[in-house]
Order: structure tokens, then sequence, then C-alpha cells
């Protein structure tokens, strides 16, 4: 259990890159792209986690009680908004991909010679 | 609360393998969201309210829009 | 390289990294255990010396206000790029959409809640620095209450309420105003970003210095960026839904 979180974002980042090994499929080569991604996050917030602490935002509660790391949550919040936009902009690319050579398998889009 | 944790990350893992072996497209939308689902829940259990708010939204308006626009693309154009 | 080929290759590339990765964690500290001085020292200091009660929301806007401005920068050149990959080649003029709703329960439901969505969006944006929330995650909601109109009802309307030259000023302003109101520490003497005006009660809505202009900044950026992004892609000429010809 000390270490489960850690093990988990390592299980996650490996299974990501196996996925984008052996997709078949553009758009699930993304998907996998983004789960990889999302190893980090889990990585970020468990190292930040203190034990028997609280969240951050002392609105109703009196400073000074014991709480998790803000700072590592500060870069995980923008970061996840921005994967978006560049999953979005990855799959723009898929879509040309398809106008210009009719395929969205990875396998057979080879780079354009000439 | 140890239990709570370890239970969230073993379907979190659980949910990961899943999304990497799906191969069919609409299904790996829906598995893709039940995935972020399952990540805002550990997001939270981590004490994290700003960042479970932000993968929330993300996942529910972001995500299932461009991915489903892009399969509609591929599949209008075979 | 085959398929196989490529699958046996990352099993052994995939073999020797997790042997590293599970050697390197055994050197962090437990779960739980935190021993940086970062964190545990901006808990006990930015509710006083900034006046917000959301400490993440301070240090996203204040303390590290420069990755923020990186981020959102890395989300305009990744709209501007999608723009550019999915506008110029379009092959010919959109055709007229014809795709309307036909049943009553979405079209109400649209109705009620793009309202609704709305004043949520806002309310977090607002309150992003008092409790959870902020501009970053506000944006996409209210990004979600304009895509509401199209969901539940039709393209037009949808095309008329974000027409592009404002949603692109809108978003240009959103990143420029950013980078305005830190330039405008340096007017006064001080670093790029340092936190200016006075600082009220942490828990009210005036607290925390610039923070709420800078929130509000990011989050009209973020709400044009995304409604940008979904406009690019819901031109694509295959999601215009052609009617059936009714047989006259």
């Amino acid at each position: 259990m000390s270490y489960l979180p850690f093990v988990l974002a390592a299980w996650i980042f490996i299974v990501g890159i196996f996925g984008i090994v052996r997709s078949r499929h553009y758009i699930h080569l993304v998907v996998c792209l983004s789960l990889t991604q999302s190893s980090t996050y889990v990585l970020l917030l468990s190292i930040g986690y203190v034990k028997h602490g609280g969240a951050p935002i002392f609105k109703d509660v009196p400073q000074g009680t014991r709480a998790v790391d803000p700072v590592v949550q500060a870069l995980t919040l923008t970061d996840i908004v921005v994967s978006v936009t560049v999953a979005a902009l990855v799959l723009a690319l898929a879509i040309q991909a398809k106008k210009n050579a009719k395929t969205m398998n990875p396998d057979e889009l080879r780079p354009v010679r000439g | 609360m140890v239990a709570l944790q370890a239970t969230i990350m073993t379907l979190v893992a659980i949910g990961a393998l899943a999304v990497a072996l799906t191969n069919d497209l609409v299904r790996l939308v829906i598995v893709s969201s039940a995935y972020t689902l399952l990540l805002v829940i550990l997001f939270v259990v981590l004490q994290a309210p700003d960042v479970a708010l932000s993968m929330l939204v993300v996942g529910t308006i972001g995500y299932p829009l461009v991915l489903f626009v892009a399969i509609r693309r591929d599949r209008a154009d075979e | 390289m085959s398929r196989r080929a490529r699958l046996a290759l990352f099993g052994l590339a995939a073999a020797g990294l997790a042997a590293l990765l599970l050697w390197s964690i055994t050197g962090l500290p437990k779960f739980g255990d935190y021993h940086g001085a970062y964190g545990k020292i901006l808990n006990k200091a930015a509710p006083k010396e900034r006046q917000t009660s959301n400490v993440v929301a301070a240090v996203v806007f204040d303390y590290r206000g420069f990755d923020t401005m990186g981020e959102e920068f890395i989300l305009f050149g990744a709209v501007m790029g999608v723009a550019m990959l999915l506008r110029a080649p379009r092959e010919d003029e959109a055709p007229v959409p014809v795709d309307s709703v036909r049943s009553d329960a979405v079209r109400a439901f649209g109705v009620s809640f793009s309202g609704a969505t709305l004043v949520l969006g806002l309310w977090i944006v607002a309150h992003g620095y008092v409790t959870p929330g902020g501009g970053f995650q506000g944006g996409v909601i209210l990004a979600a209450a304009f895509l509401l109109v199209w969901l539940a009802g039709s393209y037009r309307p949808y095309r008329q309420l974000t027409p592009v030259p404002i949603v692109d000023f809108a978003e240009g302003t959103g990143a420029g105003a950013y980078v305005v109101i830190g330039l405008s520490a340096l007017l006064v003497g001080d670093a790029f970003l340092h936190n200016l005006l006075p600082y009220g009660v942490a828990g009210k809505l005036a607290s925390g210095g610039s923070i709420p202009l800078l929130n509000w900044a990011s989050g009209l950026e973020v709400t044009a960026a995304f409604v940008l992004l979904f406009n690019e892609f819901l031109s694509e000429r295959a999601i215009m839904i052609e009617p059936k010809r009714r047989p006259s």
C-alpha cells in the first residue's frame, strides 16, 4: 500500500504504450496517447499526498490544518485542459490523413516521399 | 480510508487495460469515458477537488465530442 | 517491420522499462510521507499573504503565474493549428445545414439547460479563488452552454451565436489580457506578474489582488478556444445531415 500509487502510475504508462503499439486505428492511438498522459497526473498527485491531509482549500476549515500539496495540483489542472486540445489537434491530423491517404490505419500510413 | 484508496486504484488499473484492449471505436469512447470517471473518483480520494473538476469537465464535454466527430468523419468517407 | 516483430520488440523494451521503474520506485518516500517544504510553506503562508481561500488558485495565478501563461499559449497555438488544418482545404462551401432535432423532449432539455449551464459556468469562474473552480474549469462549462444550442436545437442558431470574428477576437483578448496585466506590474517597477491590487479579506469575492483579473482573462480565453475548436470540428462536411426527400 505504501508504494501502490507509484506502481499504478508505472502500470498505466506501460499499458498506454502497449495500446499505442498494438492499435489498428488512428483514433484508438490518440486515446491511448492520452491514457499514457494520465499516468503522469496520477504520479504527481500521489507524490503530493499527505497522510490524513485534507484538500488545500481553507474556506470553512481553520488555517493550519494539515493539507496536501497544492503545487502539484496546480501543475496537473492546467495540463488536463491543454491535453484535450492537443488530442483534438492530432485528431485533426488524422482527419486530414483520411482525406489524403484514404486510410486511418497507422500501419498503412507511410511517410510521403518526393 | 486505506481500503477505499486501494479499491479505486485497482479499478483504475483495470480500466486502463480495458481502454488499451478495446478495438471497436464506439465502444472505445464509452470505455474511455468510464475510465475518466474512475480517474475523477481517484482524484477526489487523493484530496484534489480542482483537478477532479477539471478532469470531469474535460471528459464530459471535450473528449467525447472530438472523438465522435473524428469517428463520423472516418465512416462517412468509406 | 511486421506486427509480430514490433510486439516482440515492445515486450522486451517494456520488461526493461518496468524493471527500471520498479527499482526507481523503491527510492521514493512512502505514499503519504511528504518531505517537500514548498507545499507546507504555501499552505501556511498563502491564505494570509494573498487572502485567497483556494491555495491552488493562488499557486496557478500568482506564485506560478508564468507557467499558466505558457499553458494558455499552448492552448492558443493548438487551436490555431486545428483551425489551419481543418479550415483551408474544405472542398466546397459548407452546404446549407438542415439538421434539426425533432424530439420535443430533447429540445426542452436543451432550452432549459443551456441557460442553467451558462449560469453554472459563470459561477464557477467567478468563485475560482474562493472554492474549487477557476478559469479553466468554468471556461469549458461556458463553451458547453453554447454547444447545447447545437446539440438540442439546430446548427444555424449555434453559428449565429458564435460568429467566427467575435470568437477569434475574444480568444486573442483573453490571452493578451493576461500578458497585459502581467506587464502592468512592470510599469510600477515590480517584477512581471507581480500582484498589484490591494488584497481584500479571504473568502469574499473581492480578494486576492490581481488574481480575479487573471482568472477572468484565462476563463475568457479557454471559453473562446473551446468554442472555436467545436466550430472547426462541427463544420466538417460529414457532420451535416441531409434531410430525407419526402415524396411530393
